[in-house]
């Protein structure tokens, strides 16, 4: 059989061909452009009232009394009105991890400003606002912890009684003698790295709305997830209420990015609420809350120890890395996940003789830590790409060369890393010369010699990285989490009057999937990928799956809707051979119809046959044209997609402000879907990259009081901030998933701090200024040149 | 991130509002483009009884140009200067500042003179005005009063305005023809408040020669030893840029400024770049 450029069959190709590998427009486009998506604000249920939470104003405190007004007291619920709520538990499978519980609503102790006190109901969200302004809550205020560092070191209070310090688990991943490797280095590059903490920020913020249907007899909770049959799963067991009796469902989002993959402890009161109520409650998250009191980000410090030959050969690492995991575990990701996945992926693409990875997750008065874009390796790609570019400076090589002579060959695939990962496939080498031959590092160099003017600086900054995603089961139980994420399901199911619907478990919230998944079912039936509906996002419409988070949807449900599509284009050809009274063999699929020759049957045929007329149908062939499958990669490690990235910067020392000039995307995510996605992915995923390299920042005062909780103070990077990057594929496809597919989904977020702060070093490098922490504010620049001039005897050029 | 209950009153006249803000002790606030006042309202940060609607008061839309000066009323939108719809007064300074005012949606409703009274250490208007030395028309229960532009700006959030007064109108004498200005300010990303911000403006033939800092969180300041200089500087040069630097030196040495590095850096990086883009563009 043929192949088109993906790999894929050419078998069932339609004229124009829109499959699998067509950059075709996106069909939920339609209804977004013309602002006719249906958001949970959207929703209009009669009878709704509104939540407004009360929250505590201390970072750490035990609540000696609650005082509520006596005309509200019937529009307040404290946890203790909810009757019989489990607190969330979100665990390791792991004899060292450290648990602890996270109610829904604090009890006894608060552990972060912002966390949930009482929910307030009123008929608008201002009545209910105005309630929670009455109440009035008595703290002792406890010490706070606020230093990640102190806490680490065990200096300071306790925040869940009973532990011993507030390190929650150490992970220690590595390989080789990284002793012996460290007696024979000709050089060591050894520094000290922050990614500062983060808030996620996605457009439409969280929101939960919850009622009894009485017909179904049923708690119907929507709220804006990833992941709405997880989300049931969980509810049901901690509120007390059966699955079937539960449908959770999961609107339009805007945006997610992570924030809205965890259980939110709002789901759990709210469908706590709409238990004993008899009308539906409504929350929305505002801009403050989401600021301060959803999950948040990062917040990484390393220790890292980089030891290389005297040619930039890297022999091996040592890496400390510290996470702070602020005062709770979410569910179901623990608060490890962040940092075991940093010390697991710090290797990135290379090869090396030795590892020695030690992640410590310790709490602190802050918001908890939840997945972001990028799951830790933003940070651990920034980390190890500083070192490679201080390490190429070093030994006095253009960064790009040694990266290319390090990384892990072609030829080599699949490789196990050093950190125990399954590369499965892969060109990395080629994607850093890709992007130098389009950077054009020699004529860069010459411009960049030219004196800088006025204080103004370029420079040139790269980052490689390898992407896990779609990981499998086996992954996820290497992790020793508590919920197991290796399958996706699908339904595919033909109307009676010939058109295809796709039921999935997953969501989309800006993956294009509602175009992607339809190219594959048209790329296995024929169909008009523009003709096929998706729904998704609800527990009444699909079967069971897990949703969509890790770059794995298009993997997990693509594999699915591929395997379920082609179960039906196997009984539509029997059934197309048969009304042609023609062999199965010598029939085709195209453009909706079963063709033979010259002579056709349109799928409308197939389809009133199966449905309305089975005595049409062949012999011993069962009514119906319905498929349901679940599909797991064949291996559980997961598919690799890998890039270069390289950013050109301008960095004005006299303001501390960085442009970036021009940014180069290559990458290898295998068989590409759709590219028009692919490249709104890596475009999308830049932005937030650039804003977590230059923009965002979540800090805390000394008393753990939020200093952003407004976007007066956490800067976003806008349009004007944000270069389109060029982007030039590589496809190596996977020999792991069907298609050979990968995911793709946070790549743009994971290189681009790195890329972008080499890039801001090697335009200060002459300037005796080296800076490692994100973001790289105006005042960090400033800062920085103003101290290294005051060290140095000559602080001229520099004018501070 | 909704408001409180207040009450909402819109006064078909200016006496009629000066007396819906004169009947409270306390908690009455003027509204005109809301564009700073209602997030405030929302987040609860902003105390409040009743808002005074000044936003379709004839008098606060007034515009009258004479030959030495133009009337502007207090609710003239930053877009009305951006897109040049009331007359230039300043060879194109209030146009340019106008333009850069948050994002073309604020500049849509928010107005000149509620920036002015709202006061915010990092509002655009503030340098431009002191640097010309506008003159504010306020009208409270004891009748009308002017306040000279030195006297306007007394800190952050606070101005001459008293609680039950009103902006009614800025008035700005013109520019000769021959007038250089410039206005420059440092901003992380577009449309954000900027962290320093400068106004320069040398007018020979009307002996007008200001140099007035603005920085986030800080009092503006009018630099007397650069404005001095700039008063009779020649072309732009590597040592103008050097003496300029040395004179604003000895303006924030003398304003007790000098204190945090970062600040006295980025402060002296708008100065320059306001003093240049005077000197060399205009």
């Amino acid at each position: 059989m043929e192949k088109n450029e993906s790999g894929v069959d050419e078998k069932n190709r339609q004229q124009p061909f829109r499959g699998i590998g067509a950059r075709i427009n996106r069909n939920e486009d339609a209804r977004f452009l013309d602002g006719k998506g249906e958001y949970l604000a959207d929703l209009n249920i009669p009878g709704t009232q509104e939540v407004a939470f009360s929250r505590s104003p201390v970072a750490h405190g035990r609540i000696l009394s609650i005082e509520i007004p006596e005309e509200f007291r019937s529009q307040v619920f404290l946890m203790s009105d909810l009757g019989n709520i489990k607190p969330v538990r979100a665990v390791l499978n792991h004899p060292d991890f450290r648990v602890s519980d996270f109610p829904a609503m604090a009890t006894d102790v608060v552990r972060f400003v912002g966390e949930a006190i009482a929910m307030c109901v009123a008929p608008t969200r201002a009545e209910a606002e105005d309630v929670a302004q009455s109440i009035f809550v008595d703290f002792e205020e406890l010490p706070v912890v606020v230093d990640t560092l102190e806490s680490a070191g065990g200096r300071t209070e306790i925040i869940h009684e009973g532990w011993p310090n507030n390190t929650v688990f150490i992970s220690k991943p590595g390989n080789g003698d990284i002793d012996a490797v460290a007696k024979k280095a000709d050089v060591i590059i050894s520094r000290e790295l922050r990614m500062n903490r983060q808030c996620v920020v996605s457009l439409e913020g969280r929101g939960v709305l919850a009622y009894q249907d009485r017909r179904l007899q049923e708690l119907v909770v929507y709220s804006s997830t990833q992941q709405p049959h997880i989300i049931r799963t969980i509810l049901a067991k901690l509120i007390g209420v059966d699955e079937h009796k539960m449908r959770v469902v999961a609107p339009d989002i805007g945006g997610a990015f992570g924030v809205k993959n965890n259980l939110q402890q709002e789901e759990v009161a709210i469908a706590a609420l709409a238990k004993i109520v008899d009308f539906p409650v409504r929350w929305i998250e505002d801009r403050r809350e989401h600021l301060i009191a959803s999950a948040q980000a990062r917040e990484h410090h390393y220790s890292m120890k980089l030891y290389a030959d005297k040619n930039g050969r890297i022999l091996g690492l040592d890496a400390e890395v510290i996470v702070d995991a602020g005062a709770y575990s979410i569910w179901p990701w623990s608060c490890a996940m962040e940092c075991n996945m940093v010390v697991g992926v710090l290797p990135g693409p290379y090869k090396m003789e030795a590892y020695r990875g030690k992640g410590i997750t310790v709490l602190s008065n802050k918001p908890p830590l939840g997945p972001y874009r990028g799951v830790g390796r933003p940070g651990a790609c920034f980390a190890m790409e500083r070192l490679i570019d201080e390490l190429a400076r070093e030994v006095g090589r253009e960064p790009h060369e040694i990266r290319i002579e390090n990384m892990v060959e072609p030829d080599q695939m699949p490789f196990t890393t050093i950190a125990g990962k399954l590369y499965d496939s892969g060109n990395f080498p080629q994607s850093v010369r890709k992007c130098a031959e389009m950077i054009n590092v020699e004529s860069f160099r010459e411009r960049q010699k030219l004196n800088a003017k006025n204080g103004i600086h370029i420079g040139l900054g790269w980052a490689s990285y390898v992407e896990q995603t779609a990981h499998g089961t086996n992954e996820w139980l290497s992790r020793n989490l508590s919920e197991i994420f290796g399958y996706e399901s699908a339904t595919a199911r033909f109307t009676p009057d010939g058109n295809l619907i796709l039921e999935v478990a997953i969501h989309n919230h800006g993956q294009g999937l509602e175009t992607t998944l339809a190219q594959v079912a048209a790329t296995e039936l024929g169909v008009d990928p523009t003709n096929v509906v998706i729904r998704y996002g609800d527990t009444a419409v699909s079967p069971y799956g897990l949703g969509t988070f890790a770059s794995r949807s298009m993997v997990m449900a693509g594999g699915a809707v591929g395997k379920a599509t082609e179960e039906l284009a196997e009984k539509v050809k029997r059934i197309g051979a048969h009304i042609l009274e023609t062999t199965f063999d010598s029939v085709l699929l195209r453009d909706g119809m079963v063709v033979s020759g010259e002579r056709s049957v349109p799928f409308s045929e197939i389809c009133r046959v199966a449905y309305r007329h089975a005595q049409d149908l062949p012999p011993n062939e069962e009514p119906g044209l319905t498929a349901t499958v679940a599909y797991q990669p064949e291996s559980g490690t997961g598919a690799f997609s890998y890039a270069t990235h390289a950013a050109e910067v301008l960095v004005d020392t006299n303001s501390g402000l960085v442009k970036i000039d021009d940014y180069v995307v290559v990458h290898d995510c295998g068989t590409i879907v759709n590219p028009m996605v692919v490249e709104g992915q890596i475009q999308g995923g830049l932005a937030q990259g650039i804003g977590n390299a230059l923009y965002e920042e979540s800090p805390y005062d000394s008393n753990g009081q939020p200093l952003a909780s407004t976007f007066l103070d956490y800067l976003l990077p806008g349009f004007t901030e944000v270069p389109t990057a060029r982007i030039e594929h590589i496809e190596s496809p996977s020999p792991f998933t069907r298609y050979g597919v990968k995911g793709m989904g946070e790549g743009g977020a994971i290189g681009a701090p790195a890329a972008v702060v080499n890039a801001i070093n090697d335009a200060l490098k002459n300037t005796g200024v080296e800076i490692n922490e994100t973001p790289v504010s105006p005042r960090r620049i400033l800062t920085a040149i103003q101290r290294a001039a005051s060290t140095s005897d000559s602080n001229e050029g520099n004018n501070l | 991130m909704k408001p409180p209950p207040f009450d909402y009153v819109r006064p078909d006249s200016l006496q009629a509002a000066v007396g819906a803000l004169a009947d409270l002790e306390w908690g009455g606030r003027l509204i005109a483009g809301g564009q700073s006042l209602v997030p405030m309202l929302n987040l609860r940060l902003a105390p409040l009884v009743r808002l005074v609607d000044v936003s379709r008061l004839e008098e606060l839309r007034c515009l009258e140009e004479t030959s030495d000066a133009v009337l502007f009323g207090a609710c003239i939108r930053h877009a009305e200067f951006e897109d040049s719809e009331v007359p230039d007064a300043t060879n194109g300074l209030m146009q340019q500042v106008a333009a850069g005012i948050a994002y073309r949606a604020i500049r849509n409703r928010g107005t000149i003179g509620g920036s002015v009274s709202l006061a915010d250490p990092s509002a655009d208007w503030i340098t431009p005005l002191i640097a010309l030395g506008a003159r504010f028309n306020i009208v409270g229960q004891e009748g009308k009063r002017v306040c000279q532009a030195a006297d306007m700006f007394t800190g952050p959030y606070t101005t001459n305005v008293g609680d039950h007064e009103i902006l009614v109108s800025i008035e700005v004498p013109k520019l000769s023809a021959e007038a250089q200005t410039g206005y420059y300010k440092i901003v992380r990303k577009a449309g954000e408040f900027a962290m320093a911000m400068c106004t320069a403006i040398r007018d020979k033939q009307h002996g007008l020669c200001n140099v007035v800092l603005g920085c986030a969180n800080r009092k503006q300041i009018l630099l007397p030893n650069s404005s001095t200089y700039l008063a009779d500087v020649g072309e732009w040069s590597d040592q103008v840029r050097a003496d300029f630097r040395a004179s604003y030196r000895k303006d924030m040495q003398q304003a007790n400024r000098m204190e945090d590095l970062y600040e006295l850096k980025l402060c002296e990086t708008a100065v320059l770049q306001t003093v240049e883009s005077a000197l060399v563009n205009s």
